[in-house]
């Protein structure tokens, strides 16, 4: 293999790797935006909705965990039925933490997330059950042997069907925000509550939608994830890898989350192939928060974040 | 109207349907006019769009509003004036429901409201500008005006996530709307500006520009000329009496600058530290000696 095609590889499963973090940023920039609040159970919420996804899959018995296949789902029903679990759970965020928090501080608010997580991650712990799970959607696994024969360049299939899933959710998500009534109306009560008030946006019912909406991409990033590496419960951690993401493209910015997901996945894989060797190695662990941190001292509002953060 | 309820009646019909406090539809303005209490107001011919009556507001022990009583009549332009504190802004925000009245009632179309919220209050017909500018920073002027007819569009979520067929249809037609509200505004020309670098005066015209987009029955102007120079309390002076004089819009407005209020409104409520204290034409306020004392202080002697 030559030293290029070499470079090519590492780039993109940089690449790739950034758009699984992207995936988990895009839900965190999507309720930050409609809500000024910081949501910590991002990550748990993919994990959550992994769980669902591979139960009903499974046809596991809620809180028995006992397997029965005359209950097993289709993969397209159990998706549907995971995403209106995700809606529901929308409605009872709204109704349980957010109607009685209103008008309250963002710290207060980012505080309820952090319990969420920890009710989410019990929740799916008690319905669902603690070990590691096979997801098994159908989609394709393994190395692309076309990329393998023309480009002699190694490319899972897996991570190939993320980038192209994440693209087109990021586009519909796009247009749904800049073009339509409702996502006029998300943007507006992230800009002033009262004034989304007195035009007659109801602001229970725009939270619910960007909650269902951050639930469905967190479906989304916990297939991706999971097809890769199984439903586990450490799944919940990649939030913290979306935080340098979120740092670099600027909480407010759908394109920053995309952008910086594809930096730090192709950062950390160059990093740790090229400068690796001369520090012993390990840099893909830290390299992320090292760049966010450089970021936080020069242009703290990320690249493309509308304003200095105040708020987390 | 329920015509055969008389004005002696009206209390007991009102107690009668406690039980549903919120959709009386005892006549309103009736009720309001047998309320002689405080200065008398003028002769109002037209109907009453809105009648305020005995609301009382507190902020724990802050009294915010104390027992006020007035009315709209539709198509008219209402001033409501007073020195700072006095609560202006308060009435306002119980008007549109912001804030909830802990006594007293209003009736807006003939139909009692005890707890209105805001949603509800849009939906009803009632539009808002602010003290503060209160827009969408972030947006242009276009979508920030677009906001406006959130109430009136109804295609489901589904078909505004394909942005296709029914949704992309009603969009361009209340797109049109509002391209005749930018027409009227003479904003044409920041159309596609972000709002946030906009210089205050335009800002304000925008703002109005949402409100209007909402084709109000009742527009709350929060001292829309706070701020602006001559020229352009001119250009807003000249907005607001064509806003009255060609859709038949009943305004409430509440300025600082008497010239202004004077020429404009048809008739001024006066308030002072949450007390009614005068109500009349522009002339009769004017005279009235709690007016003038509110405004430049009693002499001691």
């Amino acid at each position: 293999m030559t030293e290029f095609s070499f470079f090519i590889e590492a780039v993109l499963s940089g690449l790739m790797a950034g758009v699984m973090y992207s995936l988990v940023a895009l839900g965190f920039v999507l309720i930050f935006k409609a809500s000024g609040v910081f949501n910590f159970a991002q990550g748990v919420m993919a994990l959550f909705a992994g769980l669902t996804l591979v139960g009903l899959l499974q046809g596991t018995i809620p809180f028995i965990h006992t397997n029965n296949p005359a209950f097993a789902l289709p993969p397209w029903a159990a998706i549907l039925v995971t995403v209106a679990v995700m809606v529901v759970l929308a409605i009872l965020i709204e109704r349980l933490m957010l109607r009685p928090l209103v008008n309250q501080e963002e710290i207060i608010l980012f505080m309820a997330t952090l319990g969420l997580a920890y009710v989410l991650e019990g929740a799916g712990d008690i319905l669902w059950g603690s070990d590691v799970k096979v997801l098994d959607l159908g989609l394709p696994q393994g190395a692309s042997d076309w990329m393998l024969d023309t480009f002699n360049i190694y490319v899972e299939k897996i991570e190939v069907v993320a980038a192209v899933t994440a693209g087109i959710l990021v586009t519909v998500l796009a247009i749904f925000f800049q073009k339509t009534r409702i996502g006029r109306a998300l943007r507006a009560v992230a800009d002033d509550h009262q004034a989304a008030l007195s035009v007659g946006i109801s602001l229970s019912t725009i939270w619910i939608i960007v909650w269902s909406v951050a639930g469905i991409v967190a479906l989304v990033a916990g297939i991706m994830w999971g097809a890769k590496s199984g439903i586990q419960f450490s799944l919940s951690l990649i939030a913290l890898k979306a935080l340098p993401v979120l740092i670099l493209g600027g909480f407010t910015s759908i394109p920053g989350a995309i952008v910086g997901g594809l930096i730090i996945g192709v950062g950390e894989k160059l990093a740790e192939i090229y400068a690796g060797p001369y520090v012993g190695g390990a840099i893909e662990n830290w390299f992320a928060y090292m760049l966010a941190l450089v970021f936080l001292l020069f242009r703290p509002q990320g690249l493309f974040g509308e304003k200095i953060i105040e708020r987390v | 109207m329920n015509a055969e309820v008389t004005t002696a009646e009206a209390p007991a019909a009102a107690a009668a349907v406690a039980d549903a406090p919120e959709n009386d539809t005892a006549p309103a303005e009736e009720r309001a006019a047998g309320h002689g209490a405080g200065a008398a107001p003028a002769p109002a011919p037209k109907e009453t769009l809105l009648a305020v009556e005995d609301v009382s507001l507190a902020f724990g022990g802050v009294k915010a509003l104390q027992n006020v009583s007035f009315d709209i009549a539709k198509g008219e332009i209402r001033a409501i004036i007073g020195p700072n504190g006095a609560g202006k802004t308060s009435m306002l925000n119980v008007i549109n429901g912001f804030y909830h009245p802990q006594e007293g009632r209003i009736a807006f179309k003939g139909q009692l409201r005890r707890r209105m919220r805001p949603h509800f209050a849009a939906a009803q017909g009632i539009a808002r500008t602010f003290q503060n500018v209160a827009l969408f920073r972030g947006m242009t002027t276009l979508d920030n005006i677009m906001t406006g007819r959130a109430l009136k569009m109804r295609r489901g979520i589904l078909w505004q996530a394909l942005h296709w067929g029914p949704a992309r249809r009603e969009e361009l037609e209340h797109r049109e709307f509002v391209e005749h509200v930018i027409d009227f505004l003479e904003i044409e020309h920041i159309r596609k500006t972000p709002v946030g670098r906009l210089p205050y005066g335009l800002q304000k015209r925008v703002e109005l520009g949402r409100a209007l987009a909402m084709e109000p029955d009742l527009l709350l102007l929060d001292e829309p000329m706070a701020g602006m120079n001559l020229e352009e309390k001119e250009d807003m002076s000249r907005f607001i009496i064509d806003v009255n004089e060609q859709f038949g819009t009943t305004i409430a407005l509440i300025e600082h600058d008497m010239g202004v209020v004077m020429d404009l409104s048809d008739r001024v409520v006066v308030l002072d530290h949450g007390e009614k204290i005068a109500d009349g034409t522009p002339e009769e306020v004017q005279a009235d000696r709690r007016v003038i004392d509110a405004y430049l202080g009693v002499p001691n002697d």
